[in-house]
């Protein structure tokens, strides 16, 4: 296999998009919110349980590509016990991480999510590592619009 | 491995036969692209087909030696341009086998074409109540303009169901077909299934019952000899840059007493014969549906296009396309995993298909990195993804300078993605 493949489907993102986890609904959500990919047809529900400004508990439900299977797999177990703040930024380093933004390549908050560096050599697939997130965005949010990639 | 039918190719082709297709391929200059350090494999023909030379070179001709506005200058480049922009559209009627030249509309593609029909045709026969039939395999834009209208007219859209195979169900379709129906339009091909319809069947049913019919011959025409007398369809559309033409140009053929009664789609140059800010009077056909400067340089292209095709043969075509479906259906269905979506009775070169457990984007990118170009997604037709139970599928599609060993290039790298999945 080559190189660029090897970064992108790394085994633990091979893992979580094989067997996610927190995948299923939420019936403690408070909050929730669609996201959907019309290019690819992918579709993710994140739910949210907040306790004040702290994620409590948050899961997801969907049917996608084995990177936005597991982009959403990995953010909700990080995300667990973060702060809403906490989220935001989390989401916007690991936008420039896989937008391929140099400097922020060697956050140490980024933990797990650093196997999806890879995608920056794939810009075509960057929506689907970004997808849960701008879902996950909108239910912190609680606009309760549905998230479109485009 | 063995052809079903006797065609006019050698077993491996490119050896011997009058279709040679290594010959051809040698017209095609992208085809020696290197991707990723890899021959490029290019099995996307459905959403776009690659452009011979003899394409290119009429359009850089056009731009180079002959680049003026059309049908209105007395400048000698002025007659020239618009003498190619009218060879191009008596090519395209000789074609497809239209009566008149006038049938022939050049529209920016097949959807310009099928909102052409809606708007003009649609808008002034279409009331309350009344009923349009599509079906399930329609692209989005044979679908879309057609809700449109709809919602503002307060008529309903019929949908023609499909069987598990993706065949058309024929007595559905007449089961649908009543008083009410005022149109009928379906795709002469589907783009995701490859499903030929019986579109002179169904023709001739609609107009049984006076009901006219357009068929969105948008994967069609690249493939199969269209003869819209022989059809006996109203209207035709079809988009030059899925034949070998350039982007932006596309035909709508009609009926001429059809046309002759419809009001213009859009205003503007050209579509008139004399204006005064009282009252406007139209130009004749096919003007009248040609407002503004239309895409010269690339209807120039698309005749030429028409020309090479012409010169290759579409039963040629046709018959080798046919062997490299039989060749192929037979490689990916010994695939374990892999199900191919659409096996209709009659196909097109289209192999649609989803492999267990791994999604259709996952395999796009690893066979791109293989140097193969497919198309992974919903296709343009979600209500048929829907009716399948999937949200997308691996698509190839082939062209005529597609080979098998293309094929076995593709197989190599479906169990690529098969090794990287585990």
């Amino acid at each position: 296999m080559n190189t660029d493949l090897q970064e992108l489907y790394q085994e633990l993102i091979l893992d979580h998009g094989r067997r996610p986890r927190n995948f299923h609904r939420l019936e403690a959500a408070d909050r929730s919110a669609e996201g959907y990919n019309p290019l690819c047809g992918d579709k993710v529900k994140i739910y949210v349980n907040m306790d004040e400004e702290i994620v409590k508990d948050i899961s997801f439900e969907g049917a996608g590509c084995a990177i936005s299977t597991a982009s959403a797999s990995i953010m909700t177990e990080i995300l667990k016990g973060k702060t809403r703040a906490e989220a935001e930024r989390l989401f916007e380093t690991f936008h420039d991480l896989v937008t391929g933004k140099p400097a922020k390549l060697d956050s140490p908050e980024l933990g797990k999510l650093e196997v999806f560096s890879g995608v920056s050599e794939f810009p075509m697939r960057v929506k689907c590592a970004t997808l849960s997130w701008h879902t996950l965005h909108s239910a912190l949010k609680g606009n309760g619009a549905v998230v479109s990639t485009e | 491995m063995k052809a079903t039918r006797e065609v006019l190719v050698s077993e491996k082709p490119g050896e011997t036969g009058s279709f040679d297709v290594q010959k051809i391929r040698e017209d095609f200059p992208i085809l020696k692209e290197i991707v990723h350090g890899k021959p490029l494999v290019y099995l996307d023909n459905a959403a776009t087909s690659q452009k011979p030379r003899a394409v290119i070179d009429a359009t850089m001709r056009y731009y180079s030696a002959d680049n003026s506005n059309i049908h209105r200058g007395v400048h000698v480049l002025s007659q020239r341009a618009t003498q190619e922009y009218e060879d191009a559209r008596v090519k395209v009627q000789n074609f497809i086998n239209a009566v008149h030249s006038q049938e022939i509309i050049f529209v920016r593609g097949t959807t310009e074409a099928i909102n052409l029909v809606v708007n003009s045709y649609g808008r002034s026969n279409v009331r309350g109540g009344d009923e349009i039939i599509i079906t399930t395999m329609e692209h989005h834009s044979n679908i879309v303009p057609w809700q449109i209208l709809c919602e503002e007219k307060g008529a309903k859209l019929r949908v023609t169901p499909i069987n598990d195979e993706g065949d058309l169900i024929f007595e559905e379709f007449e089961e649908l077909l009543n008083e009410r129906t005022k149109f009928v339009s379906l795709a002469h091909v589907s783009n995701a299934l490859g499903t030929i319809n019986p579109v002179r069947r169904i023709i001739e049913k609609a107009h049984s019952l006076g009901i006219p019919v357009l068929l969105d011959g948008a994967q069609a025409a690249p493939h199969t000899k269209i003869d819209v007398q022989a059809l006996d369809c109203d209207f035709y559309a079809f988009s030059g840059h899925k034949l070998f033409g350039p982007t932006g140009v596309g035909v709508l053929f009609g009926k001429s007493q059809l046309l002759e009664a419809m009001p213009p789609y859009q205003g503007g140059g050209d579509m008139i014969a004399t204006v005064t800010f009282e009252k406007t009077t139209y130009n004749t056909l096919p003007y009248k549906f040609e407002a503004g400067t239309p895409n010269i340089a690339g209807t120039i292209g698309l005749g030429a296009a028409v020309d090479y095709v012409n010169q290759i043969g579409l039963d040629n075509i046709a018959n080798y396309e046919h062997e490299l479906l039989t060749y192929g259906t037979e490689a990916l269905s010994a695939i374990p995993g892999l199900r191919l979506i659409g096996t209709a009775k009659e196909k097109a070169s289209v192999f649609s298909f989803v492999l267990e457990g791994i999604h259709p984007h996952d395999v796009g990118t690893i066979l791109d990195r293989e140097g193969i170009a497919i198309r992974t997604g919903h296709h343009c037709t979600m209500p048929l993804m829907n009716r399948l139970g999937i949200p997308a599928t691996s698509r190839a599609s082939l062209a005529f300078y597609n080979t098998k060993d293309e094929i076995d290039a593709l197989v190599a790298g479906i169990y690529k993605v098969k090794e990287v999945f585990g």
